[in-house]
């Protein structure tokens, strides 16, 4: 795609060698493994929300009760999230350098720049 | 074969012990690597649910059956993580349970040993688990991100399963001569069986030198299996278990317990199917799927109509 992302399964890798599966072997068995949904959980109040891995589920609410019971059996958090996995899109790894890029020549953002007087304090 | 500039950067990753995500290129043969343990790890713990969920309803009371029926919960928790973490390298949930009913992938030899008493599934939680965790605990430090994360969450929760199955092997060696004995009944029959549970020996094993370099695995068969011997004797031998082992004796030059010579033979007729349960584990599994079918396609068409 023109900006360097792509909307793909987030977490399906990128490579040539695997072929997906996914439609091939539902229509062999016709079977379903119902769609995937990323489950994000937050542990505390005051904290964010962190991913905890994923659930196949029908919709949004067996989703999250699907997550309930499969990422939260020990009081692990407060809140849960459960997102499409396909609604996410992710940027990707040979990209690091050129996406981050903006931010690596801009010393002047960080404090350690700017001098300051010996003795000045509280600053 | 010249190495490609991606797989040195790719080992220069795995040597400074960066994480290898879902997305980041990756040898077609660790990718390989990773879907075959994970997915035969997942399998063991779906798998596993079977012999101890023979007991549930026969738990012997109300304390016993809460702790087995989390376990046994726990234990279905556990391959979906796997799963979870198998699906990130490419490959489907779908085809992964086909390849267990195939026979294509294997699950862990343990399982394919029946549990005949009560003091079996002490034992199973003792030294099986006992095993599982060992292993489990070396792989957190997996090179594989999901993997490696599943590991963390999974040997979190796994610090009770042990517990509970050795809890019950002392209750059982405090009780009257006949559970005294079952508790060693099973203590023999599972002593061998779990110390097959890390596998081929070094020299045998044949993914071993190529999982170590790219830190897949991140301690050898033998080695985690020495520890595991070292922890389990004397956890047996202060609730007076013994072990059905004539050579199993501390050495105090080396610092570990020399062990016998395990029956290899043994180790590879159960794993080519062989076994006393093989086919009763994967006509179970067949049958589970087969009637939670209606379940996902009825969920299926309601989504739909909705």
């Amino acid at each position: 795609m023109e900006d360097g992302c792509e909307t793909q399964h987030w977490l399906m890798p990128r490579t040539n060698n695997i072929k997906n599966h996914k439609f091939m072997s539902e229509e062999a068995t016709g079977d379903s493994q119902l769609p995937l949904w990323e489950v994000f959980i937050q542990s505390k109040p005051g904290l964010a929300h962190k991913h905890a891995g994923n659930v196949h589920a029908t919709d949004g609410e067996m989703a999250l009760q699907n997550a309930r019971d499969v990422y939260g059996r020990r009081n692990e958090g407060i809140s849960m999230w459960v997102v499409p996995a396909n609604a996410i899109t992710a940027s990707s790894p040979e990209d690091q350098s050129s996406f981050f890029d903006p931010a690596n020549d801009k010393v002047y953002r960080h404090p350690s720049f700017y001098e300051l007087k010996d003795g000045v304090k509280f600053m | 074969m010249s190495e490609s500039k991606e797989h040195i950067a790719f080992q220069e990753k795995i040597d400074n012990d960066i994480k290898i995500e879902p997305k980041d290129w990756m040898p077609d043969e660790y990718r390989q690597m990773l879907i075959r343990q994970v997915s035969q790890h997942a399998h063991s713990e779906i798998v596993g649910m079977l012999p101890e969920g023979n007991w549930i309803t026969r738990a012997p009371s109300l304390r016993r059956k809460v702790g087995l029926l989390a376990k046994v919960q726990d234990e279905a928790g556990h391959g979906l993580y796997l799963y979870s973490a198998t699906e990130s390298l490419g490959i489907d949930r779908i085809e992964l349970i086909q390849q267990l009913h195939s026979g294509q992938s294997k699950y862990s030899n343990i399982f394919n040993y029946p549990t005949l008493t009560w003091a079996d599934i002490g034992a199973i939680g003792w030294l099986v688990d006992g095993a599982a965790i060992m292993n489990q605990v070396s792989l957190q430090r997996t090179s594989y991100g999901p993997y490696s994360r599943a590991m963390v969450r999974i040997c979190k929760e796994e610090s009770f399963h042990q517990r509970q199955g050795y809890e019950i092997m002392t209750t059982l060696s405090n009780g009257t001569e006949k559970q005294k004995a079952m508790a060693q009944d099973a203590t023999n029959r599972f002593w061998w069986p779990s110390l097959m549970m890390f596998g081929p020996s070094d020299k045998e094993s044949i993914h071993s030198s190529k999982s170590l370099k790219w830190k897949i695995k991140r301690e050898s068969n033998d080695e985690l299996r020495q520890q595991f011997v070292d922890r389990a004797v004397p956890q047996g031998e202060l609730i007076g278990m013994t072990f059905p082992d004539p050579d199993l004796k501390w050495n105090e030059d080396t610092g570990h317990y020399d062990f016998g010579e395990i029956d290899w033979e043994e180790f590879k007729n159960v794993i080519n199917g062989n076994g006393p349960c093989n086919k009763e584990r994967i006509r179970a599994r067949i049958k589970a799927d087969a009637d939670g079918r209606w379940v996902r396609d009825a969920a299926l068409a309601y989504a739909k109509n909705k």
